[in-house]
């Protein structure tokens, strides 16, 4: 993405097109799978991102369903557990809550309370975050409450390579993978190789080397962590960003790793702070990394507030760029 | 100002009996020499100095009996001025003239304890000072001692950093590096740390084979009459000075190596300098997979009963990571056993710059034929290990023979 001449093979592009593209792959590469949720068909989706898909595969690979998450979801945990690889659509992660018993309680454990007898290879992919004006009821972040659940796997694509990759791997999966997309996310562009494929989704990656202290961070808090960490460099300070791609399971060899070297680590998680995905990644680094510590942990998480309408409260809300270098100046005892 | 406190060598040593200064106030000291002895129940024990500075002056005196925690002496960090011109005296008088003023102080240190935590070990760091986990495995990796360090970071506290400038170079400098600095003559008995001393012993056992051209002898040996021997003996004695065979073994090869001098000594630029005295270095296996070989001093002169307690005082402080200089230099020859392990012959490297090592195996009851009859008799087998450029087969044959027939008469030992 640093590469700003364009490469033959190399199309401009956007985070949104990305996800479009790996859904329409998805459906083409295999016959089982069909995307299904509010609004995917006809509208094209909320975000726009299956516009287009109902006319070029018609009803039965794209279908509109009814405002009701705890049933669609159920039916596609049945058509999965049947053989069919959905993928279901929840508008965003604040009306997934009206499916949480189908994900907790169906998708996450019938493996488990089948003995083993059956699976539930299915997708679910829904908006998360904040940062749209859109109120305290629309502006969550829960995919770390998702990453707390044993039976499921739960991903964050950050860049325009995992927004194209992460679906089609997370359909070979034989158990459920939630799909985490950050609304503020959509609109980025930026440039992917034309021929993009599949990644791998169980490893963090550093986004960004460096040797004085590591930034860990995931989805949409990516971008204002590379801002930050460019504003570090201003001032002598090499931050490493390492963005976590897969919450659950985490890549704790890719974070002590990062550790190991800079022996400092800011932690950056849109979710609220009491009991966030940022506070398991610090106990995780205190278990397996004491030793290596130079300076205490830092965090930098929203809030615990109902996310603010108004835009300057919204902003002060969740993390941004300044607080993530405040933070890591505060690790490394230059606050 | 610091204290030489009364270290706890130990869970269950609540007090110790200083026996010996190895300095004198006005000596400089570094972290890590040795500058006091102490009795305790597991022996006479070299104690290191956590500090860096000169002793300012003693407060116990030596044959005194001490709980642990309590100050021994003070010492004077190279940073602190001296306390008066006066003390800027030459320092080699100073012995001469303090006794005096340091007289009350003997009297008051047994009765001092209340103040420092008599249970607490001797820590080099003052109380309160935070140091990061990070600062503290480094300067434990380099034996640095934290109270040296001032701390940058927030309240004082000890970084990385501050370590690596203590240090005076960046961390990536290899361990090997410190060496010349903070110990410069081998004196240091720290901690076990076992890959250290797997780095050691690979370097060592490397060079063995690299340069010592070595020869094998095995020998059978009835050792009947040994068993027999000590049987009667240990009736008479409380279990903890009961003797084992591997007394006897050591005994009649130190008895032997001095009829035998070819296989008692250092082979060093060239020749070979056979070694009046008899110290066998006894290989002891280390619980995580260390081997080290410390020596027995003059076992040759060593009655059975002082051997046996030399042998468990040093296994015992070989286990606990205590061994001193001396005895780590000086083995002349090596014994070495896996007796209990359970195999029968066991061939040795040469410990450099040593000439040679005896092996043991266990015991095994045999048919052996005695006076024309075949019996079961006690049967070890004996190797011989040793440099071919200072003796030859011929020469080992009647060392090795001769420790056999030295375990005949055990009594004679």
């Amino acid at each position: 993405m640093q590469q700003e001449t364009v490469r033959a093979g190399t199309i401009e592009t956007t985070y949104r097109e990305a996800v479009k593209q790996a859904i329409r792959d998805a459906i083409k590469r295999d016959e089982r799978v069909f995307l299904m949720g509010e609004d995917v068909g006809r509208y094209g989706g909320c975000y726009a991102v299956s516009k287009g898909l109902l006319a070029e595969f018609g009803p039965e690979r794209i279908r509109d369903t009814p405002l009701s998450e705890s049933g669609f979801t159920g039916a596609g945990i049945g058509a999965a557990m049947a053989g069919m690889r959905p993928i279901v659509e929840v508008m965003t992660v604040n009306f997934s809550l009206l499916a949480l018993d189908q994900i907790m309680n169906s998708a996450a454990t019938l493996r488990h309370m089948s003995g083993n007898q059956f699976g539930v290879p299915l997708v679910i992919r829904m908006a998360t975050g904040a940062g749209r004006q859109l109120a305290a009821q629309h502006s969550h972040s829960l995919e770390g409450w998702y990453a707390h659940i044993p039976g499921i796997k739960v991903l964050a694509p950050a860049t325009l390579e995992d927004a194209r990759g992460m679906l089609w791997t997370a359909l070979q999966d034989p158990d459920p993978v939630l799909i985490f997309e950050n609304v503020m996310l959509y609109n980025m562009s930026g440039k992917l190789a034309a021929d993009a494929g599949p990644v791998d989704i169980d490893k963090a990656a550093v986004r960004r080397p460096g040797r004085d202290i590591s930034l860990i961070t995931y989805g949409g808090s990516l971008w204002k962590t590379l801002e930050a960490a460019t504003t570090l460099a201003g001032e002598g300070i090499e931050a490493e960003v390492i963005d976590l791609r897969s919450l659950r399971p985490l890549d704790d060899a890719t974070i002590m790793a990062s550790v190991g070297k800079t022996r400092r680590a800011v932690v950056i998680d849109e979710g609220w702070r009491s009991g966030s995905l940022a506070a398991e990644v610090g106990m995780r680094i205190v278990e397996q990394a004491f030793w290596s510590l130079d300076g205490p942990l830092g965090r930098v998480c929203s809030e615990e507030v109902p996310i603010p309408y108004p835009a300057h409260l919204e902003n002060a809300a969740i993390p941004q760029a300044d607080k993530i270098v405040a933070a890591a100046k505060a690790a490394l005892s230059k606050a | 100002m610091a204290e030489f406190r009364m270290p706890s060598l130990g869970a269950d040593m609540e007090a110790g009996t200083l026996v010996q200064w190895l300095v004198k106030p006005g000596d400089r000291v570094k972290h890590g020499d040795i500058i006091a002895v102490v009795e305790t129940q597991k022996g006479a024990i070299e104690i290191e100095s956590f500090q860096t500075g000169q002793i300012e002056k003693f407060l116990v005196d030596v044959g005194t009996k001490v709980p642990v925690g309590t100050p021994l002496a003070e010492i004077r960090a190279e940073s602190e001025a001296k306390p008066a011109a006066a003390a800027a005296a030459p320092p080699p008088k100073a012995p001469a003239e303090k006794p005096a003023p340091a007289a009350p102080p003997p009297v008051q240190a047994p009765v001092r304890p209340p103040s420092p935590p008599p249970v607490a070990p001797p820590t080099p760091v003052a109380a309160g000072a935070r140091t990061s986990p990070a600062a503290r495995r480094l300067a434990e990796e380099r034996g640095i001692d934290l109270s040296t360090i001032t701390g940058s970071g927030p309240q004082g506290a000890i970084t990385y950093a501050d370590v690596e400038r203590r240090l005076g170079a960046p961390a990536a400098v290899p361990e090997k590096k410190r060496a010349p600095a903070a110990a410069p003559e081998k004196k240091r008995a720290p901690a076990l740390n076992l890959d250290a001393m797997r780095t050691a012993i690979a370097a060592a056992m490397a060079r063995s084979k690299r340069e010592i051209p070595h020869y094998y002898l095995e020998h059978q040996v009835d050792v009947t009459p040994c068993e027999q021997w000590l049987a009667q003996k240990n009736a008479t004695l409380p279990p903890d000075a009961r003797l084992l065979i591997g007394v006897l073994a050591l005994k009649a090869v130190a008895l032997a190596a001095r009829r035998f001098p070819a296989f008692n000594g250092f082979y060093r630029d060239n020749k070979f300098e056979p070694s009046e005295a008899v110290h066998v270095g006894v290989a002891i296996a280390i619980r995580g997979g260390g081997l080290t070989a410390p020596a027995l001093h003059d076992v040759d002169r060593l009655t059975l009963d002082e051997l046996m307690a030399r042998m468990r005082d040093l296994i015992q402080r070989t286990r606990a990571g205590r061994i001193r200089s001396s005895e780590i230099a000086d083995p002349t020859i090596t014994v070495s056993s896996l007796g209990e392990r359970g195999v029968e012959a066991l061939y040795g490297i040469i410990y450099p710059p040593q000439v040679a090592i005896v092996g043991f195996g266990k015991v095994v009851v045999r048919p052996w034929v005695i006076d024309g009859a075949i019996g079961p008799r006690s049967v070890v087998t004996m190797t011989l290990a040793a440099d071919h450029r200072v003796s030859d087969g011929h020469a080992g044959a009647l060392f090795l023979a001769e420790i056999g027939r030295l375990l005949q008469e055990p009594d004679k030992l």
